[in-house]
C-alpha cells in the first residue's frame, strides 16, 4: 500500500476512491494478520461505511480533508465510541467506551479511516507486546521476533504494510522503541501537543499519543491532523503550532546537531554503528554535528520506573469491578475488588501496581516518588544545558533490533533496559522521533533517534526527513 | 489537620477535677456552582439517581479532569470572608478504594491548599482560627439494600453518582473551641458565612453543609492535648451539640475509670444518642497523596483575587451590627437574639428596606424574628413595601398588635399584598374617634359597680374596662386609645 500522503492526494482528487484503499487494506490485513496478529479488531462496517462518505463528499465537490481515505491502526487505549478498547486487559472485557478520543474524532475530520484497533502490552506496561492478554504480535519482518512495545501491533500494522498510518502511545519509548524494531517511523510529541482525552492512562504525566508511518513526511501528516488544544484536556498546550510537514525535504544545512554518546554507549555494535553512519550522513548533508554528554540521561531509567508506576497504581484503581469492565463476584465489595483485580490484570501491571503503591507509602515518599521526581527535574536541566549548543540531540532508539519471541518475558529488568534512550523525552516533555536507517547484523531493522526541545516538531521532522534521506536503501 | 498531640491525661486525674473541651471542627461545603467541579455534568440535589453524570465524573477510563472556574471563584470568596491568605495552589489525589469513588481516588487541594489561614468571629467576639479552606471533589452516594438496610447486614449497594464530583470547600479550623456551644455558634456563624458569599445554599439537611467534629478532652488549666477523636457526618446544629457533650463525656467516663482514650472515628447516631466506632485512625488508609497529574497548578493572579474580593457583600456580622446600630443606643439582649435569627434567614434586608421606608426599628425586627421567621420561605417572598406598611400601621396604632400579626399572616400565606387592603378585608379597620368614645361610654354605662370603684382608685379595674370595650369592638379598637378614654372619662 502506498503512503498516506499519496493516498490522500488521489482520493482527494476523485482519483481513487476510499472505498478501494479500505477494502484493500481490509484485505490484507485478512491474509497477513494471522501470521503478525497486530489487530484485536477490525471494523470493516464502519470502516466502510465512513470510506463511503468520504467519496461522498469527494463527489460533492467537497474537501474530506487531508487524510481522505487513508486506513488507520489505533492503539487500544484509545477510546471509541461503542466499539470495545481492551488495552490489551481482561479486567476491560466486554466495555465500550461511550465517547471517542479527541484524537479519534480529529482524525475523522481529516479524512482518516480507523481501520481497526491494535494489540498492545496490557495498559502499555512493556517493550514487546508479548503483556497483552490477548496473545502476542510478531515482528512482520520475521515471525520469530517481537515488534516491540507497548505499541507493537500500530508498529506492526505499518511495517506490514496493513495500513500507511497508526496511532500509539507513548508513556517511556512505546511508539519509538516499536517503531526502531519494526522499521517504521515513530515519533513522540511535545507533552501536552495532542490531546490526552480519550486516551486510557497509564502514566499521566508521562503519557503522549503519537504517529507511526511508513515515511517520515506522512508521520507529520499525521502528526499535523492530532495536534493541537483541546479544552478537556487541562494539560494540553494552548496555541496550535505550524505544519510540520512542509518541513520534510529542507535538510539539514547549518543545523547543529548534538551526537550524545549516553544515548549510544549503552547499545549493541551493531546498533552504535549505525547512528554514528546516521551522524555522518547528517554531517555530509550540511549539518555541523558535535559530540555532546549529557551523563543525566543515565538515571532517568530509575526515576521513570518509579514515577511510572506511582502514577499507574493511582490511574488503575478505577478498574475495581464496581462500574464497567471485568467483574468476579465475592461476600462483599472489598472481597469483589481483590478478586476482580486479581483475575482482571496481567503479572507485569500487578508488578509495577505494587512497586508504584510502594513508592508513594508513607515513610517512602520521599525517598522514592520525591527523589524521582527531583531526578526529572536534573534531566530536564540536563536537556535545557544540551540544547544551548546544539539545535537537536541524535541517539539510538532501542538498543538492540528485535528480539525473539519469550527472550526477556522472565526478566523484567532486561526488558526494562530497552527504554533507557528513549525515556529522557517522555521525564522532560520533549519529541523525539526514531527514524530507520539500515540494518543490524542479523538483518533486522535499525532505528535512528532524534531528539528536540519543546515545541520543534517541525525541525525534528525536517531532521528525520534528512536521516530517512540518507538511510541505506 | 490540626497539629492535636496525644498526650496520657489518665493517670493522675481525679474525679473531682475539672475539665474541659478542646474541639476543631472540619466542615464540608458544597459549593452551589451550576456545574461539577471537573466535568459540566448538573450539580443539583435530589435529581433521579445517575442522570447527572458523564464519563469523567463517572472516572471513565481516558476521561480528564477540567477545573470551574465558577468553583474557584466561590471557594476564593469563602477564603476571602474568611480573613484567609489566597495562595497559588495545586491539587492532589487523594486514593482509596470505595464504590462511590468513581476513579477510587479523590482530587482534593493537600499541601498547597488555596485558602491558608485566617479567623472566624462568634457573635460575643471569640475568635476561631482557621487552618485551611481548600477544594475538593465529593463522592457519590450509597445506598445499602437488603436486609435491616444497614451497612453490614445489606445484600447489595446502590451507587448514585449524581453527587460524584461536586464541588466542595473543606474549612478546617484550628482546635479552638472549649465547650459544645462555642462549636455550634461557630458551625452556625460559618453557615450564615457561607450563605452571604453566595457559595452554599447552607442546607445542612441535605448535605450541603457536613460537619466534623474532632473532640477531645483534658483537666482545665492544662495545655497538652488530650487524644482526640473525629465524629463524623454531623448533619445539623443540635446534632453537633449533642455529638460532642455525649463524646466529652464518654472520654471523661473513660479516663476517670483509669482507661484511655483510643484515637478513632466515630459515627454520631442521633435517634440512639450516642458515638459509636466507624474504624480505629491506627489501621487507617495510608491515602498516598500525590501531584494530581491530570491537571495544572492554580494560581489565581491578584485582579481575579481583588475582583472577588471587591465582588464580596456584607458578612453576617457586618448585617448585624447595622441592625443594632437602626434599634438605637441600647439594644437589649432579646432583641440582639431577635436580630441574629433574622440576618440567620436573610431577612434583614426586608427589615433594614421596611426601616428606611419609615417603619419603627424594633417592631420591624420583632415581626421579621417571629412571624416572617416562622414561615422564612414565604417571608422571602415578601416585598419591603408591604412589610414596611404593616409594621408601620402597627407603629401608628392603625392596627392593633394583634389585628397586625393576623394581616401577616395572610400576606405571607398569599405571598405579598397590600396590608391596608388585607386589614380592611379582615374586618381590621381601627375605630373613629367618635366611635371609640361611643363604645367607652356604653361598657361605662353597662358595669356602673364597676365603674365607681374604678373611679374611686381601683386600677385593677382599668383592664377590666379595656378588655370589655376590645370585646364589644371585635378588638378594632386600639387599646391605647381605649386605655386614654377611659382615663379622660375618669377625669
Amino acid at each position: 500500500m502506498s503512503g498516506a500522503s499519496a493516498i490522500g492526494a488521489a482520493v482527494r482528487a476523485g482519483e481513487r476512491s476510499a472505498r478501494a484503499v479500505t477494502e484493500e487494506a481490509l484485505a490484507a490485513v485478512e491474509v497477513g494478520d494471522a501470521d503478525v496478529h497486530a489487530f484485536l479488531l477490525t471494523l470493516p462496517d464502519e470502516a466502510l461505511a465512513h470510506a463511503d462518505a468520504i467519496d461522498a463528499s469527494v463527489a460533492q465537490g467537497r474537501d474530506p480533508g487531508p487524510l481522505a481515505g487513508v486506513p488507520v491502526a489505533l492503539k487500544d487505549n484509545l477510546c471509541t465510541r461503542g466499539i470495545p478498547t481492551t488495552c490489551g486487559s481482561r479486567i476491560l472485557e466486554g466495555w465500550r467506551p461511550p465517547y471517542d478520543a479527541t484524537v479519534v474524532e480529529k482524525l475523522r475530520s481529516a479524512g482518516a479511516i480507523a481501520l481497526g484497533k491494535t494489540n498492545m502490552d496490557e495498559f502499555a506496561m512493556g517493550s514487546s507486546t508479548e503483556n497483552s492478554a490477548f496473545g502476542p504480535t510478531r515482528n512482520p519482518h520475521r515471525g520469530d521476533r517481537v515488534p516491540g512495545g507497548s505499541s507493537g501491533g500500530s508498529a506492526a500494522s505499518v511495517a506490514a504494510g496493513f495500513t500507511p498510518l497508526g496511532l500509539g502511545s507513548d508513556t517511556g519509548g512505546s511508539i519509538r522503541q516499536p517503531a526502531a524494531l519494526c522499521g517504521v517511523v515513530g515519533m513522540k510529541p511535545t507533552y501536552g501537543r495532542v490531546s490526552r482525552y480519550g486516551l486510557v492512562a497509564f502514566a499521566s504525566s508521562l503519557d503522549q499519543i503519537g504517529p507511526f508511518a511508513g515515511r517520515v513526511e506522512d508521520a507529520a501528516l499525521l502528526f499535523d491532523a492530532i495536534a493541537g488544544p483541546d479544552p478537556r484536556d487541562s494539560t494540553s498546550l494552548p496555541g496550535a503550532g505550524p505544519p510540520t510537514a512542509p518541513s520534510v525535504g529542507r535538510g539539514v544545512e547549518g543545523v547543529r546537531v548534538g551526537l550524545c554518546p549516553d544515548l549510544i554507549d549503552g547499545c549493541a555494535r551493531d546498533v552504535a554503528a549505525r547512528v554514528y553512519e546516521a551522524a555522518e550522513a547528517l554531517a555530509a548533508a550540511g549539518a555541523k554535528v558535535d559530540e555532546v554528554r549529557v551523563p543525566e540521561f543515565a538515571y532517568g531509567l530509575s526515576a521513570y520506573y518509579l514515577i511510572a508506576p506511582a502514577e499507574a497504581s493511582s490511574n488503575l484503581a478505577r478498574y475495581d469491578g464496581v462500574r464497567y469492565g471485568l467483574r468476579i463476584d465475592a461476600d462483599d465489595a472489598a472481597a469483589m475488588n481483590t478478586a476482580t483485580r486479581t483475575a482482571g490484570f496481567g503479572a507485569e501491571v500487578k508488578r509495577r501496581i505494587m512497586l508504584g503503591t510502594y513508592a508513594l507509602s508513607a515513610g517512602y515518599y520521599d525517598a522514592y516518588y520525591a527523589q524521582a521526581q527531583r531526578v526529572r527535574t536534573m534531566v530536564m536541566q540536563a536537556f535545557e544545558r544540551a540544547y544551548a549548543s546544539v539545535d537537536v540531540l541524535l541517539g539510538a532508539t532501542a538498543p538492540t533490533t528485535a528480539f525473539a519471541l519469550g527472550a526477556k518475558v522472565d526478566d523484567p529488568m532486561a526488558m526494562y533496559m530497552n527504554d533507557v534512550c528513549t525515556i529522557p523525552s517522555n521525564l522532560s516533555g520533549h519529541p523525539s522521533v526514531s527514524v530507520p536507517f539500515g540494518v543490524g547484523d542479523d538483518g533486522l531493522p535499525v532505528g535512528v533517534q532524534v531528539l528536540a526541545p519543546a515545541l520543534q516538531e517541525a525541525l525534528l521532522f525536517q531532521v528525520a526527513g534528512a536521516v530517512e534521506a540518507a538511510a541505506p536503501a | 489537620m490540626s497539629a492535636d498531640v496525644a498526650a496520657d491525661v489518665g493517670s493522675d486525674v481525679g474525679s473531682d477535677a475539672e475539665w474541659e473541651m478542646v474541639i476543631g471542627l472540619e466542615v464540608h461545603c458544597e459549593l452551589a456552582t451550576s456545574t461539577k467541579l471537573f466535568c459540566g455534568c448538573r450539580n443539583a440535589f435530589g435529581d433521579e439517581p445517575n442522570t447527572n453524570v458523564c464519563p469523567v465524573c463517572l472516572g471513565l477510563p481516558g476521561s480528564l479532569p477540567v477545573l470551574n472556574a465558577q468553583a474557584v471563584e466561590l471557594a476564593m470568596r469563602i477564603g476571602t470572608a474568611l480573613h484567609s491568605e489566597i495562595r497559588p495552589s495545586t491539587f492532589a489525589r487523594k486514593n482509596y478504594f470505595y464504590p462511590d469513588q468513581a476513579k477510587d481516588y479523590q482530587i482534593s487541594q493537600y499541601d498547597q491548599p488555596l485558602n491558608l489561614g485566617g479567623w472566624l468571629e462568634l457573635p460575643d467576639g471569640f475568635r476561631v482560627g482557621v487552618t485551611r479552606a481548600h477544594m475538593e471533589e465529593d463522592t457519590g452516594k450509597l445506598t445499602h439494600v437488603g436486609g435491616s438496610g444497614r451497612i453490614n447486614a445489606a445484600h447489595h449497594a446502590l451507587v448514585d453518582y449524581n453527587r460524584s464530583g461536586v464541588p466542595l470547600v473543606e474549612i478546617v479550623s484550628e482546635p479552638d473551641m472549649r465547650s459544645s456551644s462555642q462549636a455550634r455558634a461557630y458551625a452556625s456563624e460559618l453557615r450564615g458565612i457561607l450563605m452571604a458569599t453566595g457559595a452554599s445554599d447552607g442546607r445542612m439537611e441535605e448535605g450541603s453543609m457536613r460537619v466534623d467534629a474532632n473532640v477531645s478532652v483534658r483537666p482545665a488549666g492544662t495545655t497538652a492535648f488530650g487524644t482526640r477523636c473525629e465524629i463524623k457526618n454531623l448533619n445539623s446544629l443540635r446534632s453537633l451539640g449533642r455529638a460532642i457533650e455525649h463524646e466529652a463525656a464518654r472520654q471523661i467516663a473513660l479516663i476517670q475509670s483509669g482507661e484511655k482514650v483510643k484515637q478513632e472515628t466515630l459515627h454520631w447516631d442521633e435517634a440512639a444518642g450516642r458515638t459509636s466506632a466507624l474504624r480505629s485512625k491506627e489501621e487507617a488508609n495510608d491515602y498516598r497523596y500525590f501531584p494530581e497529574p491530570d491537571l495544572v497548578p492554580l494560581a489565581p493572579d491578584a485582579a481575579w483575587r481583588a475582583r472577588v474580593g471587591a465582588s464580596l457583600g456584607p458578612m453576617p456580622a457586618d448585617r448585624r451590627a447595622k441592625l443594632v446600630a437602626s434599634l438605637g443606643a441600647s439594644a437589649s439582649g432579646a432583641e440582639h437574639d431577635q436580630i441574629r435569627a433574622v440576618v440567620d434567614l436573610g431577612l434583614d434586608a426586608l427589615v433594614m428596606a421596611a426601616i428606611e421606608a419609615g417603619a419603627p426599628a424594633a417592631l420591624a425586627v420583632a415581626r421579621a424574628s417571629n412571624e416572617v421567621a416562622a414561615e422564612s420561605e414565604a417571608g422571602l417572598a415578601l416585598t419591603p413595601e408591604s412589610f414596611a406598611a404593616l409594621v408601620s400601621m402597627e407603629g401608628k396604632g392603625t392596627l392593633s398588635a394583634t389585628q397586625s400579626k393576623a394581616v401577616l399572616s395572610a400576606l405571607l400565606a398569599a405571598g405579598g399584598g397590600d396590608p391596608a387592603a388585607v386589614a380592611k378585608e379582615m374586618g381590621f379597620e381601627a375605630l373613629g374617634t367618635d366611635a371609640l368614645v361611643a363604645a367607652v361610654a356604653e361598657v361605662v354605662a353597662a358595669h356602673p359597680q364597676e365603674w365607681a370603684r374604678l373611679v374611686d382608685g381601683d386600677e385593677k379595674l382599668q383592664g377590666f374596662f379595656v378588655k370589655a370595650v376590645m370585646d364589644a369592638t371585635d378588638h378594632k379598637a386600639n387599646g391605647k386609645e381605649v386605655a386614654a378614654e377611659l382615663r379622660r372619662r375618669r377625669g
